[in-house]
């Protein structure tokens, strides 16, 4: 029988398969994982009328390129990057046909760094431990459950659709990753582990990305926040939560962070800004603003509900 | 002992739940007893737990509630939690083979304590450790305490690579690497079982609050059960 889906022919710099995550594997040391940016990722499933967590590409800077096998509609999302089929340029943010034989390029993003391309139906990948996720560092997750990016000769099975869905994300809802980010933070009231002035310097200054930033964490430069303690008892970790070690400048744990951290914690960040701070480059300039949690959870449950979840 | 604790929000969709400040043998049956409660009484809102040493952190369900009414949940549960101090976790046994082969850094305990490596070994397996925490990688757990006569500092430069099976101390706890990873604990040597298993059906052999007794094997038992000396 004649494979379907699509055929990898340039894995680009990096490309991943993602959904929401792996949830149920904490306890023994299992990261969440899932889509770095879940707007982006979300709408890019919703344009094609798919369930919310469907397997979906994460192509973080670009590079990818493919050739369906198969016919289809597919929808790109998140970073700018230009897309071709057949050397016809593809617009981002919008469902798109694919016919058997096409080949679909992906150049390098020049606004935001992570792309996303659904397919109708999701990708027909098998779960491991309850998702498809990619977390390279445990080695879990992908294609074949190895955690493994894509690589040339990869064939990233879908069912055919003949359906024609033209769909876009209306432009009010298009973020603009090269505005300047200000992101909301929700402070840890509770542990006495930094003294109010020191707290209050992550409001009052600017903070840049660090290069030493990944999947894990987002590394923060700018004015040394103190805390009074070097470490605390290792405990959970969650996403957004903002950890400071001993040299003062903040982490931000994203994604694939690890289950549990030893540094005390300053507060968290609002998660729809952490999809936004996934999107910056290096060097970037981000400055903080403090949200109560009941906004935070408010906002959130909206966020969901619209995406059905 | 009767459980006391500490509810805080600690992000969007978890709470840290607290049940003391410093490290204590006797909180490990009451964050096991919460975790199972907890588990049960969720049920499908749950979206995952991280117990650890003095806290367990829970993550629930967004859509179903909000920090208010699982804090008045977790309250209500855990104000019914009954602790019997006399079920104790699990014991497990791992077997280690104690060889300067795989074993890089017993020398180097040896010195630090001016004792034999022989002597080191058996301080090593003479205590029943307890699992207080798993993290850092999938089936890495966080076991002590190593007693005052054998706790040595990590390594000042972690190594690029250590290898999967590694038994290890750093300060006053001990590990064993389920996979190949960089660290800096020192290796006291290596066991042919399996910390984190595809096959196994909890992945782990290990969960938070078992017991666990290092037992020392020779080169060649090691070998029979499947142990790899590279």
């Amino acid at each position: 029988m004649m494979p379907t889906g699509f055929k990898v022919l340039k894995p680009g710099m990096l490309t991943l398969v993602q959904d929401l995550g792996r949830f149920n594997y904490r306890h023994i040391g299992l990261s969440t994982g899932g889509a770095a940016d879940e707007q982006a990722y979300l709408w890019a499933n919703r344009l094609l009328h798919n369930a919310a967590n469907c397997p979906a590409l994460e192509i973080c800077y670009g590079g990818l390129q493919l050739q369906a096998l198969t016919d289809s509609q597919i929808a790109i999302t998140g970073a700018d990057m230009p897309v071709t089929r057949n050397n016809d340029p593809l617009a981002n943010w919008q469902s798109h046909s694919v016919k058997s034989g096409d080949i679909v390029r992906f150049g390098y993003a020049t606004s935001g760094i992570r792309s996303y391309l659904a397919v109708k139906g999701g990708f027909d990948i098998t779960p491991t431990y309850g998702s498809a996720a990619t977390v390279i560092r445990e080695k879990i997750g992908g294609l074949d459950g190895t955690g493994s990016p894509l690589k040339a000769g990869d064939l990233l099975p879908y069912r055919p659709s003949k359906q024609d869905i033209r769909t876009r994300v209306p432009s009010m809802f298009v973020p603009d990753y090269q505005q300047p980010l200000i992101v909301s933070v929700i402070v840890n009231q509770h542990r006495n582990d930094f003294s109010p002035s020191e707290q209050q310097k992550l409001f009052h200054n600017t903070y840049q990305i660090s290069v030493q930033s990944n999947s894990m964490g987002l590394r923060l430069q700018g004015e040394a926040i103190m805390p009074k303690v070097k470490g605390i008892i290792s405990e959970g970790a969650a996403f957004g939560s903002i950890q400071v070690p001993p040299d003062g400048q903040p982490i931000i744990l994203l994604k694939d962070r690890q289950t549990i951290g030893g540094y005390p914690v300053l507060g968290s960040v609002f998660p729809m800004d952490a999809f936004l701070l996934s999107q910056q480059q290096a060097i970037t300039e981000l400055r903080f603003t403090p949200m109560t949690l009941a906004d935070a959870q408010q906002q959130m449950r909206r966020f969901y509900r619209f995406f059905g979840i | 002992m009767k459980a006391t604790w500490q509810i805080d929000p600690a992000g969007l969709d978890a709470v840290l739940i607290r049940f003391g400040e410093q490290i204590q043998l006797d909180l490990m049956p009451i964050i096991t007893a919460a975790s199972q409660c907890l588990q049960r009484a969720l049920g499908q809102d749950l979206r995952g737990m991280v117990p650890s040493y003095t806290t367990l952190m829970l993550f629930y369900d967004l859509r179903k509630h909000d920090f208010t009414s699982i804090q008045t949940l977790i309250d209500r549960e855990l104000d019914k939690l009954v602790i019997d101090n006399s079920v104790t976790g699990r014991l497990i046994e791992i077997p280690v083979c104690y060889d300067p082969l795989v074993g890089s850094d017993l020398q180097r305990v040896a010195d630090y304590h001016q004792i034999s490596i022989d002597e080191v070994i058996h301080r090593h397996t003479a205590t029943r450790y307890h699992v207080f925490a798993i993290g850092f990688a999938p089936g890495f757990a966080y076991m002590g305490q190593i007693s005052e006569q054998l706790a040595t500092p990590r390594l000042d430069r972690p190594r690029p690579c250590v290898s999967a099976g590694s038994v290890a101390i750093a300060d006053q706890q001990t590990a064993v690497y389920p996979a190949d990873t960089p660290g800096g604990w020192n290796i006291l040597g290596r066991t042919p079982m399996l910390m984190f298993d595809r096959a196994h059906a909890d992945l782990c052999p290990l969960k938070t609050g078992d017991r666990v007794q290092f037992k020392a094997i020779s080169h060649q038992q090691f070998l029979q059960a499947g142990g790899v000396l590279s």
